[in-house]
Protein backbone atom coordinates (compact mmCIF):
# COMPACT_ATOMS: atom_id res chain seq x y z
CA UNK A 1 0.00 0.00 0.00
CA UNK A 2 0.95 3.39 -0.95
CA UNK A 3 1.88 5.76 1.91
CA UNK A 4 1.68 9.67 1.56
CA UNK A 5 5.99 9.97 1.95
CA UNK A 6 5.84 7.63 -1.05
CA UNK A 7 3.40 9.82 -3.08
CA UNK A 8 5.54 12.90 -2.63
CA UNK A 9 8.49 11.17 -3.06
CA UNK A 10 9.88 12.46 0.49
CA UNK A 11 13.47 11.92 1.30
CA UNK A 12 13.80 13.20 4.82
CA UNK A 13 16.23 13.41 6.90
CA UNK A 14 17.02 11.14 9.76
CA UNK A 15 14.09 11.09 12.19
CA UNK A 16 14.98 12.63 16.22
CA UNK A 17 13.77 11.83 19.17
CA UNK A 18 10.83 13.30 21.44
CA UNK A 19 8.72 12.00 24.14
CA UNK A 20 5.03 11.69 24.67
CA UNK A 21 4.58 11.84 28.48
CA UNK A 22 6.48 8.91 29.26
CA UNK A 23 7.45 6.79 25.96
CA UNK A 24 9.46 7.58 23.04
CA UNK A 25 8.53 8.85 19.51
CA UNK A 26 10.32 8.85 16.25
CA UNK A 27 9.56 12.20 14.75
CA UNK A 28 10.60 13.14 10.78
CA UNK A 29 12.19 16.56 10.47
CA UNK A 30 9.39 18.80 9.60
CA UNK A 31 6.95 17.88 11.29
CA UNK A 32 4.46 19.23 13.69
CA UNK A 33 3.56 17.64 17.30
CA UNK A 34 -0.14 16.34 15.56
CA UNK A 35 1.82 15.10 12.66
CA UNK A 36 4.24 13.33 14.75
CA UNK A 37 1.30 12.00 17.03
CA UNK A 38 -0.73 10.94 14.05
CA UNK A 39 2.35 9.45 12.42
CA UNK A 40 2.76 7.24 15.71
CA UNK A 41 -0.49 6.03 15.60
CA UNK A 42 -1.77 8.69 18.59
CA UNK A 43 -5.34 10.73 17.42
CA UNK A 44 -6.02 12.40 20.70
CA UNK A 45 -3.73 14.01 23.70
CA UNK A 46 -6.68 16.42 25.52
CA UNK A 47 -9.30 15.78 27.43
CA UNK A 48 -12.18 18.65 27.57
CA UNK A 49 -12.48 20.71 30.94
CA UNK A 50 -16.01 19.55 31.59
CA UNK A 51 -16.67 16.06 30.10
CA UNK A 52 -12.84 14.80 30.42
CA UNK A 53 -14.08 13.40 26.45
CA UNK A 54 -10.96 12.44 24.54
CA UNK A 55 -9.60 15.67 21.50
CA UNK A 56 -7.11 15.57 18.86
CA UNK A 57 -6.94 17.36 15.59
CA UNK A 58 -10.38 18.60 14.25
CA UNK A 59 -9.94 21.49 11.79
CA UNK A 60 -5.88 21.25 11.11
CA UNK A 61 -5.03 24.73 10.48
CA UNK A 62 -4.76 26.85 13.83
CA UNK A 63 -8.71 27.88 14.09
CA UNK A 64 -10.53 25.56 16.13
CA UNK A 65 -7.93 25.19 19.31
CA UNK A 66 -9.67 21.49 20.02
CA UNK A 67 -5.44 19.91 19.12
CA UNK A 68 -4.41 21.57 22.34
CA UNK A 69 -1.55 20.42 24.02
CA UNK A 70 1.94 21.03 26.27
CA UNK A 71 5.02 21.05 24.79
CA UNK A 72 8.10 21.51 27.09
CA UNK A 73 5.92 22.88 30.11
CA UNK A 74 3.95 25.02 28.10
CA UNK A 75 0.03 23.85 27.96
CA UNK A 76 -2.58 24.46 25.74
CA UNK A 77 -0.34 24.82 22.17
CA UNK A 78 -1.98 24.18 18.42
CA UNK A 79 -0.30 20.97 18.09
CA UNK A 80 -1.42 21.43 14.30
CA UNK A 81 1.06 24.75 14.62
CA UNK A 82 3.97 24.04 16.52
CA UNK A 83 6.86 22.03 14.93
CA UNK A 84 8.56 19.72 16.74
CA UNK A 85 12.55 19.79 17.60
CA UNK A 86 14.61 17.01 19.21
CA UNK A 87 14.56 16.05 22.64
CA UNK A 88 10.87 17.85 23.06
CA UNK A 89 8.81 16.68 25.39
CA UNK A 90 4.90 16.31 24.33
CA UNK A 91 2.59 15.86 27.25
CA UNK A 92 -1.15 15.10 26.90
CA UNK A 93 -2.77 17.96 28.77
CA UNK A 94 -6.29 17.61 30.60
CA UNK A 95 -8.60 20.39 31.58
CA UNK A 96 -7.72 23.71 31.18
CA UNK A 97 -3.93 22.41 30.97
CA UNK A 98 -2.94 24.41 34.14
CA UNK A 99 -3.02 22.44 37.95
CA UNK A 100 -6.18 23.61 39.01
CA UNK B 1 9.98 49.46 14.31
CA UNK B 2 10.42 50.43 10.56
CA UNK B 3 7.94 53.26 10.04
CA UNK B 4 7.76 53.46 5.95
CA UNK B 5 6.20 56.68 5.89
CA UNK B 6 9.35 58.16 7.06
CA UNK B 7 11.92 56.11 4.34
CA UNK B 8 10.85 57.58 1.45
CA UNK B 9 8.89 58.68 -1.04
CA UNK B 10 7.85 55.10 -2.27
CA UNK B 11 3.89 54.10 -0.92
CA UNK B 12 3.91 51.05 0.93
CA UNK B 13 1.45 48.60 0.70
CA UNK B 14 0.83 45.72 3.68
CA UNK B 15 -0.83 42.79 2.55
CA UNK B 16 -2.16 40.34 4.74
CA UNK B 17 -2.38 36.36 4.21
CA UNK B 18 -0.29 34.90 1.01
CA UNK B 19 -2.39 32.52 -0.59
CA UNK B 20 -3.30 32.96 -3.93
CA UNK B 21 -5.21 36.17 -3.69
CA UNK B 22 -2.43 37.77 -1.23
CA UNK B 23 0.43 36.50 -3.86
CA UNK B 24 -1.29 37.65 -7.08
CA UNK B 25 -2.26 40.93 -5.30
CA UNK B 26 1.81 41.47 -4.24
CA UNK B 27 3.35 40.51 -7.36
CA UNK B 28 0.72 42.88 -8.94
CA UNK B 29 1.51 45.97 -6.83
CA UNK B 30 5.40 45.40 -7.00
CA UNK B 31 5.40 45.13 -10.74
CA UNK B 32 3.13 49.04 -10.88
CA UNK B 33 5.94 50.37 -8.56
CA UNK B 34 4.95 50.43 -4.49
CA UNK B 35 6.61 48.66 -1.63
CA UNK B 36 4.86 45.36 -0.42
CA UNK B 37 5.41 43.54 2.35
CA UNK B 38 3.33 40.84 2.64
CA UNK B 39 2.46 39.12 6.19
CA UNK B 40 1.25 35.82 6.94
CA UNK B 41 0.79 32.92 9.92
CA UNK B 42 2.83 30.51 7.84
CA UNK B 43 6.55 29.58 7.73
CA UNK B 44 6.03 29.24 4.03
CA UNK B 45 3.79 31.03 0.76
CA UNK B 46 0.53 29.53 -0.84
CA UNK B 47 -1.77 29.40 2.11
CA UNK B 48 -4.14 26.91 2.25
CA UNK B 49 -4.49 25.58 -1.44
CA UNK B 50 -1.06 25.64 -1.88
CA UNK B 51 -0.12 24.40 0.99
CA UNK B 52 3.01 22.04 0.45
CA UNK B 53 5.12 19.35 2.58
CA UNK B 54 7.52 20.88 5.17
CA UNK B 55 10.76 21.39 4.09
CA UNK B 56 12.15 19.04 6.66
CA UNK B 57 10.64 16.24 4.75
CA UNK B 58 12.61 16.87 1.58
CA UNK B 59 9.74 15.68 -0.82
CA UNK B 60 10.62 15.36 -4.17
CA UNK B 61 6.85 15.09 -5.61
CA UNK B 62 4.95 17.76 -4.07
CA UNK B 63 2.93 18.32 -6.71
CA UNK B 64 1.54 14.82 -6.40
CA UNK B 65 -0.61 16.38 -4.01
CA UNK B 66 -1.55 19.60 -5.85
CA UNK B 67 -3.27 20.19 -9.30
CA UNK B 68 -2.71 23.88 -10.92
CA UNK B 69 0.99 23.36 -10.16
CA UNK B 70 2.00 25.48 -12.71
CA UNK B 71 0.48 28.45 -11.88
CA UNK B 72 1.97 27.94 -8.31
CA UNK B 73 5.74 27.85 -9.98
CA UNK B 74 4.70 31.20 -11.69
CA UNK B 75 3.48 32.79 -8.27
CA UNK B 76 6.15 31.56 -6.48
CA UNK B 77 8.48 32.59 -9.19
CA UNK B 78 7.37 36.01 -9.17
CA UNK B 79 7.26 36.71 -5.33
CA UNK B 80 10.99 35.67 -5.44
CA UNK B 81 11.66 37.77 -7.90
CA UNK B 82 10.36 40.81 -6.61
CA UNK B 83 11.73 39.62 -2.45
CA UNK B 84 15.09 39.48 -3.98
CA UNK B 85 14.84 43.15 -5.95
CA UNK B 86 14.09 44.53 -2.48
CA UNK B 87 10.30 45.29 -3.71
CA UNK B 88 8.82 42.59 -1.33
CA UNK B 89 8.92 41.74 1.95
CA UNK B 90 7.55 38.08 3.03
CA UNK B 91 7.21 38.02 6.69
CA UNK B 92 6.24 34.72 8.13
CA UNK B 93 4.84 33.41 11.41
CA UNK B 94 3.17 36.78 11.47
CA UNK B 95 -0.14 35.77 12.40
CA UNK B 96 -2.00 39.61 12.59
CA UNK B 97 -4.76 40.01 14.97
CA UNK B 98 -5.51 43.50 14.29
CA UNK B 99 -5.50 46.37 11.66
CA UNK B 100 -5.51 49.21 13.32
CA UNK B 101 -6.82 52.84 11.59
CA UNK B 102 -4.02 55.89 12.13
CA UNK B 103 -6.31 58.60 12.83
CA UNK B 104 -8.00 60.37 10.15
CA UNK B 105 -7.08 61.72 7.33
CA UNK B 106 -4.98 59.36 5.16
CA UNK B 107 -2.24 58.54 8.31
CA UNK B 108 -2.15 54.97 7.00
CA UNK B 109 -2.53 51.58 9.60
CA UNK B 110 -0.75 49.78 12.28
CA UNK B 111 -0.69 46.22 11.46
CA UNK B 112 -0.48 43.96 14.54
CA UNK B 113 0.71 40.54 14.48
CA UNK B 114 2.17 37.83 16.99
CA UNK B 115 4.88 36.03 16.27
CA UNK B 116 5.53 31.91 15.45
CA UNK B 117 3.34 29.41 16.53
CA UNK B 118 3.66 30.07 20.14
CA UNK B 119 2.39 34.32 19.38
CA UNK B 120 5.07 35.40 22.51
CA UNK B 121 6.63 38.22 20.53
CA UNK B 122 5.05 40.66 19.13
CA UNK B 123 5.40 43.05 15.53
CA UNK B 124 3.96 45.94 14.66
CA UNK B 125 4.44 46.98 10.75
CA UNK B 126 3.14 50.68 9.20
CA UNK B 127 0.82 50.62 6.21
CA UNK B 128 -0.27 53.32 3.60
CA UNK B 129 -2.93 50.75 2.47
CA UNK B 130 -3.91 46.94 3.23
CA UNK B 131 -4.87 44.48 1.23
CA UNK B 132 -7.11 41.71 2.85
CA UNK B 133 -6.26 38.36 1.64
CA UNK B 134 -6.92 36.48 4.98
CA UNK B 135 -8.67 33.80 2.92
CA UNK B 136 -11.48 31.55 4.54
CA UNK B 137 -12.33 28.27 6.94
CA UNK B 138 -14.64 25.65 6.83
CA UNK B 139 -17.80 25.19 8.29
CA UNK B 140 -18.37 21.52 9.83
CA UNK B 141 -22.42 21.51 11.34
CA UNK B 142 -22.72 19.18 14.33
CA UNK B 143 -23.50 15.63 14.16
CA UNK B 144 -23.79 13.06 17.38
CA UNK B 145 -20.39 11.68 17.76
CA UNK B 146 -18.24 14.21 15.60
CA UNK B 147 -16.41 15.32 18.57
CA UNK B 148 -14.39 11.92 18.65
CA UNK B 149 -10.69 11.73 17.55
CA UNK B 150 -10.45 10.71 14.10
CA UNK B 151 -13.42 12.83 13.15
CA UNK B 152 -11.55 16.02 11.18
CA UNK B 153 -12.82 18.26 8.82
CA UNK B 154 -12.35 17.41 5.68
CA UNK B 155 -9.58 20.74 4.83
CA UNK B 156 -7.91 19.85 7.75
CA UNK B 157 -6.96 16.18 6.72
CA UNK B 158 -6.27 17.75 3.26
CA UNK B 159 -3.80 20.42 5.24
CA UNK B 160 -2.47 17.56 7.16
CA UNK B 161 -1.94 15.49 4.11
CA UNK B 162 -0.36 18.29 2.13
CA UNK B 163 1.89 19.87 5.17
CA UNK B 164 2.82 16.94 6.74
CA UNK B 165 2.34 13.96 4.52
CA UNK B 166 0.61 12.12 7.60
CA UNK B 167 -3.12 10.93 7.62
CA UNK B 168 -4.81 9.60 10.92
CA UNK B 169 -5.71 6.15 9.51
CA UNK B 170 -6.78 3.55 6.89
CA UNK B 171 -9.77 3.57 5.83
CA UNK B 172 -11.70 7.11 5.65
CA UNK B 173 -15.43 7.96 4.46
CA UNK B 174 -15.02 11.63 3.32
CA UNK B 175 -18.78 12.92 3.89
CA UNK B 176 -20.78 16.48 4.00
CA UNK B 177 -21.42 18.52 0.56
CA UNK B 178 -19.36 21.04 -1.16
CA UNK B 179 -16.70 21.21 -4.19
CA UNK B 180 -13.90 20.48 -1.43
CA UNK B 181 -15.12 16.84 -0.72
CA UNK B 182 -13.99 15.29 -4.00
CA UNK B 183 -9.94 16.31 -3.90
CA UNK B 184 -9.79 15.49 -0.62
CA UNK B 185 -11.02 11.68 -0.88
CA UNK B 186 -8.89 11.75 -4.37
CA UNK B 187 -6.02 12.72 -2.22
CA UNK B 188 -6.68 10.87 0.48
CA UNK B 189 -6.74 7.34 -1.69
CA UNK B 190 -3.92 8.58 -3.63
CA UNK B 191 -2.21 8.52 -0.38
CA UNK B 192 -3.21 4.97 0.60
CA UNK B 193 -6.36 5.16 2.60
CA UNK B 194 -9.07 3.15 1.91
CA UNK B 195 -12.33 5.74 0.94
CA UNK B 196 -15.14 3.65 2.20
CA UNK B 197 -17.68 6.05 0.84
CA UNK B 198 -18.07 9.49 -0.04
CA UNK B 199 -20.96 11.01 0.77
CA UNK B 200 -22.95 14.28 -0.32
CA UNK B 201 -26.08 15.08 0.69
CA UNK B 202 -26.68 17.67 -2.71
CA UNK B 203 -29.13 15.92 -4.85
CA UNK B 204 -27.03 15.49 -8.25
CA UNK B 205 -30.39 16.36 -10.25
CA UNK B 206 -29.54 20.30 -8.77
CA UNK B 207 -26.50 19.81 -11.07
CA UNK B 208 -28.89 19.06 -13.94
CA UNK B 209 -31.32 22.35 -12.79
CA UNK B 210 -26.96 24.62 -12.84
CA UNK B 211 -26.46 22.58 -16.14
CA UNK B 212 -26.03 26.33 -18.15
CA UNK B 213 -23.78 27.94 -15.74
CA UNK B 214 -21.95 25.01 -14.95
CA UNK B 215 -21.00 24.40 -18.30
CA UNK B 216 -19.94 27.89 -18.79
CA UNK B 217 -16.82 26.91 -17.20
CA UNK B 218 -16.10 23.37 -18.69
CA UNK B 219 -12.69 23.50 -17.25
CA UNK B 220 -13.90 22.94 -13.70
CA UNK B 221 -16.41 20.53 -14.67
CA UNK B 222 -13.83 18.07 -16.29
CA UNK B 223 -11.57 18.71 -12.58
CA UNK B 224 -14.59 17.48 -11.10
CA UNK B 225 -15.12 14.74 -13.52
CA UNK B 226 -11.97 13.77 -13.28
CA UNK B 227 -11.47 14.06 -9.47
CA UNK B 228 -14.78 11.49 -9.57
CA UNK B 229 -13.36 9.23 -11.92
CA UNK B 230 -10.26 8.98 -10.02
CA UNK B 231 -12.04 8.09 -7.05
CA UNK B 232 -14.45 5.67 -8.83
CA UNK B 233 -10.97 3.83 -9.82
CA UNK B 234 -9.87 3.07 -5.96
CA UNK B 235 -13.10 1.52 -5.82
CA UNK B 236 -15.20 4.08 -3.53
CA UNK B 237 -18.58 4.00 -3.08
CA UNK B 238 -20.34 7.24 -3.94
CA UNK B 239 -23.15 8.16 -1.84
CA UNK B 240 -25.08 11.42 -3.48
CA UNK B 241 -27.98 12.38 -1.34
CA UNK B 242 -26.94 10.64 1.65
CA UNK B 243 -25.59 12.24 5.37
CA UNK B 244 -24.04 11.32 8.19
CA UNK B 245 -26.08 10.70 10.97
CA UNK B 246 -24.00 9.63 13.84
CA UNK B 247 -20.42 8.80 14.58
CA UNK B 248 -19.39 6.20 16.79
CA UNK B 249 -16.80 5.22 19.15
CA UNK B 250 -15.39 5.64 22.38
CA UNK B 251 -12.06 7.01 22.44
CA UNK B 252 -11.67 7.28 19.15
CA UNK B 253 -13.91 6.90 16.03
CA UNK B 254 -14.34 3.23 15.18
CA UNK B 255 -17.25 3.67 12.66
CA UNK B 256 -20.04 5.88 11.03
CA UNK B 257 -23.77 5.63 10.44
CA UNK B 258 -24.92 7.04 7.05
CA UNK B 259 -28.29 7.32 5.76
CA UNK B 260 -30.20 8.74 2.80
CA UNK B 261 -32.02 11.47 2.52
CA UNK B 262 -35.62 12.03 0.91
CA UNK B 263 -37.36 14.70 -1.64
CA UNK B 264 -37.55 17.23 1.52
CA UNK B 265 -33.95 16.92 2.92
CA UNK B 266 -34.56 14.25 5.55
CA UNK B 267 -33.39 11.24 6.80
CA UNK B 268 -35.11 8.86 5.17
CA UNK B 269 -36.22 6.21 7.99
CA UNK B 270 -34.91 2.88 7.31
CA UNK B 271 -32.34 3.80 5.27
CA UNK B 272 -29.56 3.68 7.74
CA UNK B 273 -26.50 1.78 7.52
CA UNK B 274 -23.36 1.23 9.55
CA UNK B 275 -19.83 1.75 7.60
CA UNK B 276 -16.79 0.67 9.64
CA UNK B 277 -13.64 3.53 9.24
CA UNK B 278 -11.00 4.71 11.59
CA UNK B 279 -11.15 8.60 9.52
CA UNK B 280 -14.35 10.56 8.72
CA UNK B 281 -13.25 13.97 7.08
CA UNK B 282 -16.46 15.98 6.71
CA UNK B 283 -17.08 20.00 5.80
CA UNK B 284 -20.31 21.17 4.90
CA UNK B 285 -18.55 24.52 2.55
CA UNK B 286 -16.30 26.81 3.52
CA UNK B 287 -16.88 30.82 5.67
CA UNK B 288 -15.03 33.82 4.87
CA UNK B 289 -12.12 35.38 7.35
CA UNK B 290 -13.75 38.59 7.79
CA UNK B 291 -12.52 39.70 11.28
CA UNK B 292 -9.62 42.18 10.26
CA UNK B 293 -12.32 44.17 7.85
CA UNK B 294 -14.99 44.12 10.51
CA UNK B 295 -13.03 45.75 13.06
CA UNK B 296 -11.52 48.49 10.37
CA UNK B 297 -15.53 48.84 10.00
CA UNK B 298 -15.70 47.34 6.31
CA UNK B 299 -19.32 46.41 5.33
CA UNK B 300 -19.94 43.40 5.23
CA UNK B 301 -22.28 41.85 2.55
CA UNK B 302 -23.68 38.72 4.25
CA UNK B 303 -20.39 36.77 5.64
CA UNK B 304 -18.17 38.01 3.31
CA UNK B 305 -16.43 41.94 2.89
CA UNK B 306 -17.94 43.65 0.44
CA UNK B 307 -15.56 44.92 -2.58
CA UNK B 308 -16.33 46.98 -5.80
CA UNK B 309 -15.15 46.51 -9.28
CA UNK B 310 -11.36 47.86 -8.11
CA UNK B 311 -11.92 45.49 -4.61
CA UNK B 312 -11.65 48.28 -2.59
CA UNK B 313 -13.63 48.27 0.67
CA UNK B 314 -15.86 50.82 1.88
CA UNK B 315 -13.15 52.21 3.77
CA UNK B 316 -10.48 54.67 2.26
CA UNK B 317 -7.40 52.74 1.97
CA UNK B 318 -8.71 49.50 2.41
CA UNK B 319 -8.71 46.61 -0.40
CA UNK B 320 -9.93 43.04 0.08
CA UNK B 321 -9.59 40.16 -2.98
CA UNK B 322 -10.16 35.96 -2.68
CA UNK B 323 -12.47 34.02 -0.22
CA UNK B 324 -12.80 36.68 2.49
CA UNK B 325 -14.67 38.55 -0.37
CA UNK B 326 -16.88 35.37 -1.04
CA UNK B 327 -15.86 31.88 -1.32
CA UNK B 328 -14.88 31.11 -5.09
CA UNK B 329 -12.23 28.87 -5.25
CA UNK B 330 -7.98 29.62 -5.85
CA UNK B 331 -8.32 31.08 -9.75
CA UNK B 332 -11.19 33.41 -8.58
CA UNK B 333 -8.90 34.68 -5.73
CA UNK B 334 -5.77 34.92 -8.11
CA UNK B 335 -8.00 37.07 -10.76
CA UNK B 336 -9.11 39.21 -7.99
CA UNK B 337 -5.62 39.57 -6.21
CA UNK B 338 -4.54 40.63 -8.95
CA UNK B 339 -7.19 43.54 -9.77
CA UNK B 340 -6.67 44.30 -5.63
CA UNK B 341 -3.01 44.78 -6.20
CA UNK B 342 -2.87 47.12 -9.57
CA UNK B 343 -5.76 49.00 -7.62
CA UNK B 344 -3.86 49.68 -4.85
CA UNK B 345 -0.62 50.45 -6.52
CA UNK B 346 -2.20 52.57 -8.94
CA UNK B 347 -4.56 54.96 -5.57
CA UNK B 348 -1.41 54.78 -3.70
CA UNK B 349 0.97 56.23 -6.57
CA UNK B 350 -1.75 59.42 -7.10
CA UNK B 351 -3.51 58.16 -10.00
CA UNK B 352 -6.34 56.92 -11.30
CA UNK B 353 -5.85 53.01 -12.34
CA UNK B 354 -7.05 51.92 -16.00
CA UNK B 355 -9.70 49.18 -15.68
CA UNK B 356 -8.25 47.88 -19.19
CA UNK B 357 -5.07 46.92 -17.77
CA UNK B 358 -6.95 44.08 -15.84
CA UNK B 359 -9.66 43.48 -18.31
CA UNK B 360 -8.70 39.65 -18.88
CA UNK B 361 -8.48 38.95 -15.17
CA UNK B 362 -11.62 40.76 -14.73
CA UNK B 363 -13.38 38.76 -17.06
CA UNK B 364 -12.03 35.70 -15.50
CA UNK B 365 -13.69 37.17 -12.20
CA UNK B 366 -17.51 37.75 -13.55
CA UNK B 367 -16.91 34.55 -14.71
CA UNK B 368 -16.24 32.63 -11.86
CA UNK B 369 -18.16 34.29 -9.44
CA UNK B 370 -21.59 33.10 -11.96
CA UNK B 371 -19.80 29.94 -11.34
CA UNK B 372 -19.40 29.74 -7.65
CA UNK B 373 -23.01 30.85 -7.37
CA UNK B 374 -24.24 28.15 -9.35
CA UNK B 375 -22.42 25.91 -7.33
CA UNK B 376 -23.89 27.24 -4.11
CA UNK B 377 -27.22 26.57 -5.16
CA UNK B 378 -26.48 23.31 -5.96
CA UNK B 379 -24.33 22.12 -2.70
CA UNK B 380 -26.17 22.59 0.25
CA UNK B 381 -26.16 20.72 3.54
CA UNK B 382 -29.44 18.96 4.38
CA UNK B 383 -32.16 21.28 4.78
CA UNK B 384 -33.18 19.49 8.24
CA UNK B 385 -29.84 18.89 9.77
CA UNK B 386 -30.60 20.62 13.00
CA UNK B 387 -32.89 17.89 13.25
CA UNK B 388 -29.96 15.19 13.26
CA UNK B 389 -28.60 17.52 16.69
CA UNK B 390 -29.91 15.12 19.64
CA UNK B 391 -30.32 17.19 23.20
CA UNK B 392 -26.78 15.64 23.78
CA UNK B 393 -24.46 16.41 21.09
CA UNK B 394 -22.30 18.54 21.98
CA UNK B 395 -22.64 21.66 19.57
CA UNK B 396 -19.96 24.54 21.24
CA UNK B 397 -16.70 22.09 21.37
CA UNK B 398 -14.49 24.90 23.09
CA UNK B 399 -16.81 25.08 26.04
CA UNK B 400 -18.99 21.95 25.90
CA UNK B 401 -22.95 23.05 25.40
CA UNK B 402 -24.81 20.39 24.12
CA UNK B 403 -27.69 21.30 21.57
CA UNK B 404 -30.10 20.64 24.44
CA UNK B 405 -28.67 23.30 26.38
CA UNK B 406 -28.96 25.57 23.35
CA UNK B 407 -32.56 24.81 22.42
CA UNK B 408 -33.52 25.37 26.11
CA UNK B 409 -32.06 28.87 25.57
CA UNK B 410 -33.81 29.63 22.42
CA UNK B 411 -37.29 28.03 23.77
CA UNK B 412 -37.42 28.41 27.17
CA UNK B 413 -35.69 31.27 28.10
CA UNK B 414 -36.15 33.42 24.67
CA UNK B 415 -32.63 33.64 23.04
CA UNK B 416 -33.18 35.16 19.60
CA UNK B 417 -30.09 35.49 17.86
CA UNK B 418 -26.66 33.66 18.69
CA UNK B 419 -25.21 36.43 20.78
CA UNK B 420 -28.37 35.98 23.04
CA UNK B 421 -27.52 32.35 23.30
CA UNK B 422 -23.80 32.76 23.98
CA UNK B 423 -24.29 34.66 27.07
CA UNK B 424 -27.22 32.55 28.16
CA UNK B 425 -25.35 28.79 27.26
CA UNK B 426 -21.33 30.27 26.82
CA UNK B 427 -21.74 28.48 23.34
CA UNK B 428 -19.23 30.39 20.95
CA UNK B 429 -17.71 31.80 24.18
CA UNK B 430 -14.14 29.95 23.91
CA UNK B 431 -11.05 29.68 22.48
CA UNK B 432 -12.35 29.56 19.01
CA UNK B 433 -14.67 32.38 19.27
CA UNK B 434 -17.69 30.57 17.72
CA UNK B 435 -15.71 29.75 14.44
CA UNK B 436 -16.70 26.26 14.82
CA UNK B 437 -19.94 26.55 16.17
CA UNK B 438 -21.47 29.80 14.94
CA UNK B 439 -23.25 28.21 12.15
CA UNK B 440 -24.65 25.41 14.15
CA UNK B 441 -26.07 27.98 16.93
CA UNK B 442 -27.58 30.01 14.45
CA UNK B 443 -29.43 27.28 12.52
CA UNK B 444 -31.21 26.35 16.19
CA UNK B 445 -31.63 29.62 17.10
CA UNK B 446 -33.57 29.72 13.65
CA UNK B 447 -31.62 33.00 12.49
CA UNK B 448 -28.80 33.36 9.45
CA UNK B 449 -25.26 33.28 10.24
CA UNK B 450 -24.13 36.90 10.97
CA UNK B 451 -20.56 37.29 11.57
CA UNK B 452 -19.85 37.50 14.96
CA UNK B 453 -18.30 41.01 15.96
CA UNK B 454 -14.40 39.99 17.13
CA UNK B 455 -12.57 42.89 18.16
CA UNK B 456 -9.22 40.85 17.45
CA UNK B 457 -8.74 37.95 14.92
CA UNK B 458 -7.34 35.82 17.03
CA UNK B 459 -6.56 35.21 21.38
CA UNK B 460 -4.20 37.98 22.39
CA UNK B 461 -1.58 37.44 25.08
CA UNK B 462 -3.04 40.38 27.87
CA UNK B 463 0.85 41.71 28.29
CA UNK B 464 0.93 41.92 24.38
CA UNK B 465 -2.38 43.84 24.00
CA UNK B 466 -1.15 46.20 26.88
CA UNK B 467 1.75 47.10 25.08
CA UNK B 468 0.04 47.83 21.81
CA UNK B 469 0.50 50.84 20.04
CA UNK B 470 3.42 52.04 22.77
CA UNK B 471 5.56 51.99 19.60
CA UNK B 472 3.43 54.78 18.68
CA UNK B 473 4.24 57.11 21.59
CA UNK B 474 7.89 56.64 21.36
Amino acid sequence: MRTPLELADAQPGPAFTVTLDDREIEVLPGRTVAAALWAAGVTSWRSTRGQGRPRGVFCGIGICFDCLVTVNDRPNQRACLVPLRPGDAIRTQEGTGHDD
Amino acid sequence: MTDPNRSGAVPHLVVIGAGPAGLAASVAAAACGVRVTLVDSAGEAGGQFYRRPAPGLRARRPQALHHQWRTWERLKDGLDRYVRAGCVRHLTEHHVWCVERRGEPDRGFTVHALLGPEQEGAAEVRADAVLLATGGYEKVLPFPGWTLPGVVSAGGAQAMLKGALVVSGRTAVVAGTGPLLLPVATGLAAAGVEIAALVESADPKAFVRQSRALAAQPGKVAEGAGYAARLLRHRARLLARHTIVEAHGTERLEAVTVAALDASGRVRPGSERRVPCDTLAVGHGMLPHTDLADTLGCRLDGPAVHVDDEQRTDVPGVWAAGETTGIGGSALSLAEGHIAGCSAAARLRGTEPDPGAWAAAARVRARLRAFSAALDSVYAPPVHWTEQVTDDTVVCRCEEVTGGAIREAVAELGAGDPRTVKLLTRAGMGWCQGRMCGPAVAGLAGCELAPSRRPFARPVPLGILARAGEMDHQ
